[in-house]
């Protein structure tokens, strides 16, 4: 056990900030990765658009439709800014279509991933912060941008909004990239993974609040989704702190939550890899 | 003579792919089920939009649900039997398409023939039935003219998103790297349509309704069938005009396809 080969005993030089230029380098690179992909981020940029207008104008006719003004208790400027900043935030997250770590299981390619001084969780979580890194530069900005253009929005009004936004994408990038990769890792035992993966698309977009925000579902329904499943922390939770929904104590325990969530996701993808790889010795792979 | 022989290539095309696809059966159940997923949630969507609000844009939820009951049915219908023209990205960045075109079969019906996702069986079926109940409920005053009408609307509504599908997936002749462009017409299409056009506004009202259309899939042919008046004035007869709409929308998509298949160069070595 030894050997570099069978386990992911890295770091020859317990240095961390050796250990923080590597995470870097790795990030450096997604990003670079994804800037490369000129033409498909011009077609996804005109697709949220196209769905931000669509969805705007389905939840203003919702807020008009009851009368007060008020959705679920959004105001139409607040339902504004959850839709454009949604569709913004759908490629950060990079919700779906991420089927590298299955591709690399299923044909083997994934022992590489082992032979390299990295833990794969890591690896694959620096590349993916390297790629939601561009894509809140090409993915968020212009969506952001578009909306107040079309529609009345509503502009963040207290001053710790716009950092606690912040962390609060970065928290939902980090939890979206381990349920990606808890699903994909499926494909260490399974070996068609489309099931699951159907099953991630249909979730992810009704528990993150995509089609509608959650708040419009009974609140027991909503408090028991959100605090027993990751997802509604992978969208609805930024979001929620970014139109200040709530008062700024519920703001802060929404990204206690999604802290919460990042580390039991980060936790669960440490303990599926650590089993996988026995597995796949095992197997003699 | 030479038409029976091409008939009987695409017959047993299409018997190979029942063939294939049925025999791993307990797979094939599974992808039927799962396979209504999406459509499932996007018909409980409109009923949580209508938990919280009593009218959308001037509608209540029985008229909303006939027009999400004819979109739903004509976009499932249209995925069935042309969604996965999609395809052809991959078959012309591969050079795949030489193949299809050596045949002396037509390359569209080909195409489709060789991967018709018989799982998607399951979101017509659905997608008939929100149809049907949302009709009984409804209170719909049956004529004859109506019944036709109900029965002729979602097939011209699937013509129409086949339409949308086969131009989606021409652009790839042109722009290989096209992407998601296509979504945004198919997929966009089908939740534009699943509202009352009124529930948009300005420009991207009149673009996405009248200027490609989308308003004759479901707003049009339901307003005739539930025999309610236009809010923004166009007359009752608009509603059965959705089956030419359709015929337009195909002619020009067979213009496009025909058009990028001759702009069609191999990738070559």
């Amino acid at each position: 056990m030894d050997s570099v080969t069978a386990t992911t005993r890295a770091a020859r030089h317990p240095n961390v900030v050796l250990k923080l230029r590597t995470f870097a380098a790795i990030s450096g690179a997604g990003f670079r990765r994804y800037s490369t992909y000129r033409q498909a981020t011009v077609a996804g940029l005109f697709t949220n658009t196209v769905f931000g207008f669509l969805r705007c104008y389905v939840l203003l006719a919702v807020a008009t439709g009851t009368g007060t003004g008020l959705a679920a208790g959004y105001t139409r400027e607040q339902l504004a800014t959850f839709v454009w900043a949604g569709q913004g935030m759908l490629a950060v997250i990079g919700i779906w279509g991420w089927t590298e770590l299955a591709d690399r299981i299923r044909t083997g390619d994934v022992v590489s991933d082992l032979l390299r001084p990295v833990d794969p969780v890591t690896n694959y979580l620096a590349g993916d912060l390297g790629r939601a890194g561009y894509a809140v530069l090409t993915r968020f900005v212009p969506p952001v941008l578009t909306g107040p253009i079309f529609f009345d929005v509503h502009l963040p009004a207290r001053w710790q909004t716009v950092p606690l936004f912040a962390v609060s994408m970065l928290l939902a990038v980090v939890i979206c990239f381990g349920c990606r990769f808890l699903v994909n890792a499926t494909a260490y035992w399974l070996h068609d993974v489309r099931g699951v993966t159907t099953l991630w698309t249909l979730g992810s977009g009704v528990l993150a609040g995509l089609y509608f925000p959650l708040r419009f579902l009974p609140d027991w329904l909503w408090g028991t989704i959100w605090l027993a499943t990751p997802l509604p922390s992978v969208m609805q939770a930024p979001l929620d702190v970014l139109v200040e929904r709530d008062p700024g104590p519920v703001q802060l325990g929404i990204v206690g939550v999604q802290l919460g969530w990042a580390a039991v996701v980060l936790a669960g993808c440490r303990l599926v890899q650590r089993r996988a790889e026995r597995r796949l010795v095992v197997q003699g792979g | 003579m030479a038409e029976a022989g091409a008939g009987r290539a695409y017959l047993a095309l299409l018997r190979g792919q029942v063939r294939a696809q049925a025999s791993y059966r307990v797979s094939f159940v599974v992808d039927l089920v799962s396979n209504v997923g999406a459509t499932v949630f996007d018909v409980l969507s409109v009923l949580v939009l209508f938990r919280v609000t009593r009218d959308l844009a001037g509608f209540g939820l029985a008229e909303a649900m006939v027009m999400v009951g004819l979109s739903t049915a004509a976009f499932a219908t249209a995925d069935l039997a042309v969604g996965n023209i999609e395809r052809v990205k991959h078959y012309v960045r591969t050079g795949l398409f030489d193949t299809i075109l050596v045949r002396p079969l037509g390359s569209l019906p080909q195409l489709l023939l060789m991967d018709l996702p018989l799982r998607k069986v399951s979101r017509v079926l659905f997608g008939v039935a929100v149809l049907v109940a949302a009709l009984a409920v409804a209170d719909v005053d049956w004529t004859p003219g109506r019944v036709a009408l109900a029965v002729v609307a979602p097939l011209a509504g699937a013509v129409f998103f086949g339409s949308i599908f086969v131009i989606g997936a021409s652009v790839a002749f042109w722009w290989i790297e096209s992407g998601e462009i296509a979504n945004a017409f198919t997929y966009g299409g089908r939740d534009f349509t699943s509202y009352p056009v009124t529930v948009y506004g300005g420009w991207f009202r009149r673009l996405f309704a009248y200027g490609l259309g989308f308003a004759f899939v479901a707003y049009h042919p339901a307003l005739a069938l539930l025999g309610r008046a236009d809010p923004l004035g166009l007359p009752a007869w608009v509603g059965w005009a959705a089956p030419g709409v359709a015929v337009v929308a195909a002619t020009v998509a067979a213009v496009v396809w025909r058009t990028g298949v001759r702009h069609y160069r191999s990738t070559g070595s």
